[in-house]
């Protein structure tokens, strides 16, 4: 059986024929697309590793099946940066230290990208709850913070300039 | 070679890149996600292999259903003891002090839940998973023997790894009898899972008799060797690379049995193939701290110093092998006390063999000391800190010896300023916050040892005036990609943006281990020793050669200095190191550095990084959910090299603390054997709404015995005074003393 199924992923339309309905997100993400910068950290939606945007909204890639998201438009780690300028999300995180080993940074910045959009992102206590769905073992938590407190501000800004 | 350009010789000036807080050299690559971990590889014709795992604890299988496996579509190859391809080595021997007991798939015998017993390899990894589910193993089931009360109780020959099971300085009993007071504090702490966020994952190629392997590695050159020995091969055969490490906390320096299996899974199917653990295959054969029951017992004389210290120690390990978490060694460095004594007992139970996690005996032991201090401190009437800095030592407890350094002092007396600790009322319960949460606040001595190991390194100068430096060290995230840079950069004289520095594969020099936390003071000393090998060759052309504006300069005489070397007798005389070799006609110079510790040095002196951690909790008066609302650590660990990162490690190291303290507990059925709680969702580890305010205050500490750098470490310090800060910060927020970890709230009722 081979079904077929059109993503929309980092702006790139891709049709990904696909052997077994059984394939998660993020795995076809990883392993069939080869976009490995999301994470598996536990495959079951308890660490957040695997967060990507769909249609905008941040979820757990690992808890989606590719096939129930025919025709969605995805936003992995690899879509955020313009070329060689950072996303400011993921310009924060660097100056703000927001990471350690790296693993868990990929769905904590897209996490923090769905956050901000959300409008959760207004002061540290809302970002620590609304952060807290991405685990990050070597507890980067404070640098975390203070990266999210710091994206927001530069973006609300840039958008009051542009408004 | 002169003196002033030999790293041995004393306490080397740093130039400018170490000390700088740089932000991390691959930052970029981790945010975009262009940094490649193990499991991101994917090399033509990938196979994926998935192992079933043993569903009883200790027992044979009787059978597997090979045959389902084998007929669901896309599975290639299923693997089992019957088809196994040979190793050269025995699994069930012990080859080397650094080399555990691994399961190979050797035989049929199951020994602890999750063991593996099959491999299904397959075109997909969702075939592949249904292929191993298909496996439907029967067994023939022994009772499993789980927790203290279990198994085979025992003396155990070493603690931790190669380290003394006893101890003992003056008589223990005698003291006991002769102290004014007398306070055993009885502590019990967790089975705990070093969980990293990657799981331990492993991409394997055959090409003849040659292998290459991506894994995360901790130790990658004698991984190395390790992969090779139990394939028959010479090392050089075997590539490991390990750029990155998704975390690692001493769950990925050892060679584990899954690793083994895929190497094997491709040898069996002449593919490259990938296994990664799924999470709840963590809680098995990738190590776990095992659980402590400890009692520690304080002695006072009149004037409240201590008497003695006796601190023993009953740690779980596996039935087949042994790493004993060495809890009662922790308490013989950190108080005065002419009287020590340790102690260690071990207890045989049906999981995985346990391993280093971080702060492995250090972050147990100190949790059950810096209890007992404070209730020792109670007992006293005095206030905890007052207590700890009476009995501060000035010598090392346990050797008589000088520390190297020791500005722990400082620590508290920082740590206490910034937390705001004077005025703590001394009773429990005194304190309330805004909404009529119980407030306690509590401290703990953090103290680790400054270890060295062995490493190597090479530097090359180029004719563009750029250098490369390279050692096979591993960056697990506490920062070696930048902060070994930037002590490469210091010793080649380059700034760092002049200097590439390669790492994290196995066909460069050893760069030892990332472990104890000494691989910034081991291998970047390799790494400066290479760059100053490097320099002084250079300098020697220079000094010889009549165009050279340093010529005639002794070799001690010139200073490396921003790719110049500079006249220190003129330094409107400098040379270039471009010209310098473009004048010899060369297009490059190499040198070659070694980190260890100088023996004399480590003989005559006793060398801790040391801290102080000072919490505050609030409590549910009703419901007794403990938040831990603030934490203040200031720690003494020699030169920093990179502020930053620095602070990074010891905040993440703080909030193990707070993991230990009330999250952390791996729990086993005892009917069963099998993990209960076995993923993210049962295992509790702490997430960003359990750590409001977390702060590391970095004292500074000149160090002229540790190494020529000054370096100490501080990876697994952070977590040592936290849990007892936290603890004894409970019990002045409710009365109530802490006997077990994590804290639960039906403690406190």
């Amino acid at each position: 059986m081979t079904l077929s199924i059109s993503l929309t992923v980092n702006g790139e339309r891709r049709d990904v024929p696909l052997e077994d309905p059984r394939a998660t997100l993020l795995d076809v993400l990883r392993e069939r697309i080869g976009l490995t910068g999301t994470k598996k950290g536990c495959d079951r939606g308890q660490c957040g590793a695997c967060t990507v945007l769909v249609d905008g909204r941040r979820i757990n890639s690992c808890l989606a099946l590719a096939v129930s998201h025919d025709g969605a438009e995805v936003t992995t780690i690899e879509g955020l940066a313009q070329g060689d300028e950072l996303h400011p999300v993921q310009a924060a995180f660097v100056e703000c230290d927001g990471f350690q080993c790296g693993y868990c940074t990929p769905g904590q910045i897209m996490s923090a990208v769905g956050l901000i959009a959300e409008g959760g992102a207004d002061d540290p206590e809302h970002i620590r709850e609304g952060m807290s769905g991405n685990i990050c073992r070597c507890a980067a938590y404070p640098g975390i913070t203070a990266a999210v407190q710091d994206a927001q501000k530069r973006m609300a800004a840039e958008e009051r300039k542009s408004a | 070679m002169p003196d002033t350009l030999n790293p041995t010789a004393g306490h080397v000036k740093l130039g400018s890149n170490s000390g700088q807080p740089m932000s991390r050299r691959d930052g970029i690559a981790k945010v975009t996600g262009a940094a490649t971990y193990a499991a991101d590889n994917r090399p033509d014709g990938l196979l994926y292999a998935v192992y079933a795992g043993a569903g009883i604890a200790r027992g044979r299988v009787t059978s597997l259903n090979v045959g389902a496996a084998k007929a669901h579509p896309g599975v290639v190859e299923v693997m089992t003891p019957e088809n196994r391809p040979p190793l050269a080595l025995d699994p069930d021997e012990k080859h080397h002090f650094f080399a555990w007991r691994i399961e190979a798939l050797q035989n049929d015998t199951v020994r602890y839940a999750g063991q593996p017993i099959a491999v299904v390899i397959a075109e997909t990894l969702e075939a592949a998973t249904e292929g191993a589910r298909l496996l439907a193993p029967t067994y023939d089931e022994e009772p499993a023997r789980i927790g203290f009360d279990g198994g085979e109780a025992y003396d155990p020959p070493t603690v931790g790894i190669g380290g003394n099971p006893t101890f003992e300085k003056g008589d223990a009993e005698a003291a006991e009898a002769r102290s004014a007071k007398v306070v055993e504090t009885k502590i019990a702490t967790p089975m705990q899972y070093h969980n990293a966020m990657e799981p331990h994952a492993i991409v394997a190629q055959w090409d003849g008799d040659k292998l290459t392997i991506d894994t995360p590695n901790q130790a990658i050159v004698m991984a190395r060797g390790g992969f090779a020995a139990y394939f028959g091969i010479p090392p050089e055969n075997v590539t490991l690379r390990s750029p990155f490490l998704g975390g690692g906390f001493g769950s990925k320096a050892i060679l584990v049995g899954p690793q083994l299996l895929c190497i094997l899974a491709a040898k069996l199917t002449g593919r490259p193939v990938k296994l990664t653990l799924r999470r709840d295959q963590m809680y098995g054969p990738v190590q776990h701290r095992g659980a402590t029951r400890q009692t520690v017992t304080l002695g006072t004389d009149g004037d409240n110093r201590l008497t003695m210290i006796k601190h023993h120690s009953v740690a779980t390990t596996s039935s087949f092998d042994e790493f004993i978490e060495g809890a009662a060694n922790a308490s013989q460095n950190t108080y005065a006390t002419p009287v020590l004594k340790s102690s260690h007992g071990a207890v045989r139970q049906d999981t995985g063999t346990p391993g280093p996690m971080r702060a492995p005996g250090e972050a147990t032991g100190s949790a059950a000391l810096e209890v007992a201090m404070d209730r020792m401190a109670e007992k006293a009437g005095m206030d905890p800190l007052e207590f700890r800095l009476l009995n501060y030592a000035e010598t090392d407890p346990a050797s008589g010896k000088e520390y190297s350094s020791k500005n722990l002092r400082e620590c508290y007396a920082e740590g206490a300023k910034r937390f705001g600790w004077a005025g703590r009322p001394l009773a429990p319960g005194m304190m309330k916050d805004e909404h009529g949460r119980l407030k306690g606040w509590g401290m703990g001595t953090a103290m680790f040892p400054a270890p060295m190991f062995q490493a190597q390194a090479r530097a090359v100068l180029k004719a563009d005036g750029t250098a490369v430096l390279e050692t096979a060290g591993a960056d697990m995230g506490q920062g070696a990609w930048t902060a070994l840079a930037q002590i490469a950069a210091d010793g080649v004289g380059l700034p760092a943006d002049k200097v590439e520095f390669l790492s994290g594969t196995s066909d460069q020099p050893d760069g030892g281990v990332a472990g104890g936390s000494g691989h910034t003071a081991t291998a970047g000393s390799a790494l400066f020793a290479a760059g100053s090998d490097a320099v002084a060759k250079l300098a020697e052309i220079a000094m010889k050669d009549p165009d050279s504006p340093v010529f005639g300069a002794d070799n001690a005489g010139v200073e490396a200095r921003e790719g110049r070397l500079v006249r220190l007798d003129d330094e409107s005389r400098s040379d270039s190191y471009a010209d310098i070799l473009a004048r010899a006609g060369l297009s490059e110079i190499e040198g070659n550095g070694t980190g260890a510790r100088n023996p004399a040095d480590a003989e005559a002196r006793a060398m801790f990084s040391h801290g102080a951690v000072f919490a505050e909790v609030l409590i549910d008066p009703d419901l007794y959910q403990i938040r831990v609302s603030r934490l203040v650590g200031a720690f003494a660990a020699g030169r920093i090299i990179n502020p930053k990162l620095a602070a990074s490690q010891l905040n993440g190291g703080m909030i193990w603390g707070v993991g230990f303290a009330l999250h952390e507990e791996g729990i086993h059925d005892p009917r069963t054997g099998r993990p209960v709680n076995g993923d993210l969702a049962g295992y509790h580890v702490p997430v960003n709404a359990d750590v409001p305010c977390v702060e590391t205050l970095l004292i500074d500490e000149e160090d002229h015995f540790v190494n020529a750098l000054g370096v100490k470490g501080v990876g697994e310090m952070g977590i040592s005074g936290t849990v007892g800060a936290i603890a004894n910060a409970v019990w002045h927020a409710t009365g109530k003393r802490v006997t077990s970890f994590p804290i639960h709230i039906s403690a406190l009722l």
